[in-house]
């Protein structure tokens, strides 16, 4: 039995079966449609998530599966006080599979240590996302054909973004990569990211301040939001949310096949004229992240 | 300097950084044992400038003085025998230790679940970083635990 905790839990071989997977699933989705055929789906969701959730949820109903779960913490038996130890011991005996999204870092593998089904971490505070950072992969993949060789823009908020660094350490993995890292000074990447990860395996790299300098060298940008609830303080979160802020007039200076790709949800760093831009391809991200989830749901529930 | 008695048989715990003597003292329960112990704090060290010695008269056999590298990984560890050094050693570094460190970030799991243990992997080698393994923020600061374990991953 094999859990998802981090991105790099899939070794390279099982990340491409992953990918191949689920470009099968895009490729012929009704094919899938029998291949969790009584089998169960708990989404356990400790704080508020539309797309994670509802992600999980229609993968899940996509394969003949069915779901249960909670959508807060309020509404579940973590109100009374319950650990998520007890909690998994006893939604292993309900549900086949797990999804766990908590806002402390580290719960998807307490959960994991306790559980007797697959647990897939669905977001773990500002920690993990590793069904975002497959999302990542299979949509540069599909659209670009290879992770080799590219130069990949990180915009915005840098140092408490789980997606950039996670999709900065699954990247890494692959050979001749380059990366823009796009940041005001208060948000850059966390010293230990460039030091065990970047520096550690020779990857260069470079820290820019100016969005539209950087743009023109990119393969792939990859913006992210300030997010108001990863900031102890108000004060500082308004001083910094408007710092970048992706147009039309930026979109100018990148090349043609450049692509924006963007975890979502966004609020206002992508103004809404770039996305018929057909280098906006954030929304059909969020589409293959159902058909990534459906291929994790498969390979976890076979081993 | 301050002069302790020569201890004829026992462990004398060298350059530990200053004030870490105490942390040190209560991990190995040192106020449970039935033999004589000496702090020393704040000595003058060539070496160091100031550092804390502690010496223990009789032996910790239960013990395993490597996970004092995880507590502070620059201390020595003298065993004595006759009133002589026999062996001089520094302790490794543990590959994980579980409550010995504490992990301080307020995000982490371990901030409110209760019954887990603390539970840290040495991540860096070279400069002795250790990580919770539940949030992964590197540990920093003064060991806080009074019992734990050490294992092998």
């Amino acid at each position: 039995m094999k859990h998802i905790i981090t991105p790099t839990d899939l070794t390279l071989e099982e990340l491409d079966e992953l990918l191949s997977l689920s470009e099968d699933i895009f490729r012929d989705p009704k094919k899938y449609s029998d291949a969790c055929y009584r089998k169960r789906l708990a989404t356990l969701f400790y704080e508020p998530s539309t797309r994670t959730r509802l992600s999980f949820e229609a993968a899940m109903l996509n394969l003949g599966g069915s779901v249960i779960g909670f959508s807060s913490a309020e509404s579940s038996s973590a109100a009374k006080g319950e650990s998520i130890a007890d909690t998994i011991r006893v939604v292993s005996s309900y549900a086949d599979i797990c999804a766990i999204r908590h806002p402390k870092e580290g719960a998807p593998l307490v959960a994991s240590l306790h559980s007797s089904i697959p647990v897939i971490n669905a977001g773990d505070g500002g920690h993990n996302h590793p069904t975002q950072t497959f999302t990542d992969l299979f949509t540069i993949k599909q659209l670009k054909g290879r992770f080799e060789g590219l130069t990949v823009g990180f915009c915005g908020d840098l140092k408490f973004g789980r997606t950039v660094h996670s999709l900065i350490s699954a990247l890494s993995r692959y050979s001749n990569i380059r990366f823009i890292l796009i940041s005001p000074d208060e948000l850059k990447v966390p010293a230990y990211i460039k030091d065990e990860i970047l520096d550690a395996n020779n990857i260069p790299y470079e820290e820019v301040r100016s969005l539209e300098k950087a743009i023109p060298y990119l393969d792939i940008l990859y913006m992210t939001r300030v997010q108001k609830e990863r900031f102890f303080n108000e004060e500082d979160y308004i001083r910094l949310k408007d710092t970048y802020i992706l147009d039309s007039n930026k979109m100018a200076l990148a090349k043609e096949d450049m692509l924006v790709l963007h975890p979502l949800p966004r609020v206002n760093e992508i103004s809404v004229e770039v996305d018929n831009d057909p280098r906006a391809v954030y929304f059909k991200q969020a589409q293959f992240g159902v058909y990534v989830r459906m291929a994790l749901i498969m390979m976890l529930l076979r081993d | 300097m301050l002069n302790i008695d020569v201890i004829k048989r026992g462990i004398v715990i060298d350059h530990i950084k200053v004030g870490g003597a105490m942390k040190i003292y209560n991990y190995l329960n040192l106020e449970h044992l039935d033999c004589s112990v000496a702090i020393i704090k704040n000595a003058r060290s060539n070496k160091m400038g100031r550092k804390d010695i502690i010496k223990i008269e009789g032996m910790l056999d239960e013990i395993d003085l490597d996970i004092l590298g995880a507590i502070d990984p620059n201390i020595t560890i003298n065993i004595i025998e006759n009133g002589e050094i026999i062996e001089k050693k520094n302790p490794r570094l543990p590959e994980y230790v579980e409550n010995i460190l504490k992990c301080k970030n307020p995000r982490c799991i371990t901030s409110v679940e209760q019954g887990i243990p603390h539970s840290f992997k040495l991540t860096d080698k070279k400069k002795g970083i250790y990580r919770c393994i539940y949030c992964e923020q590197a540990f920093d600061g003064v060991p806080s635990m009074v019992s734990g374990t050490v294992n092998k991953l």
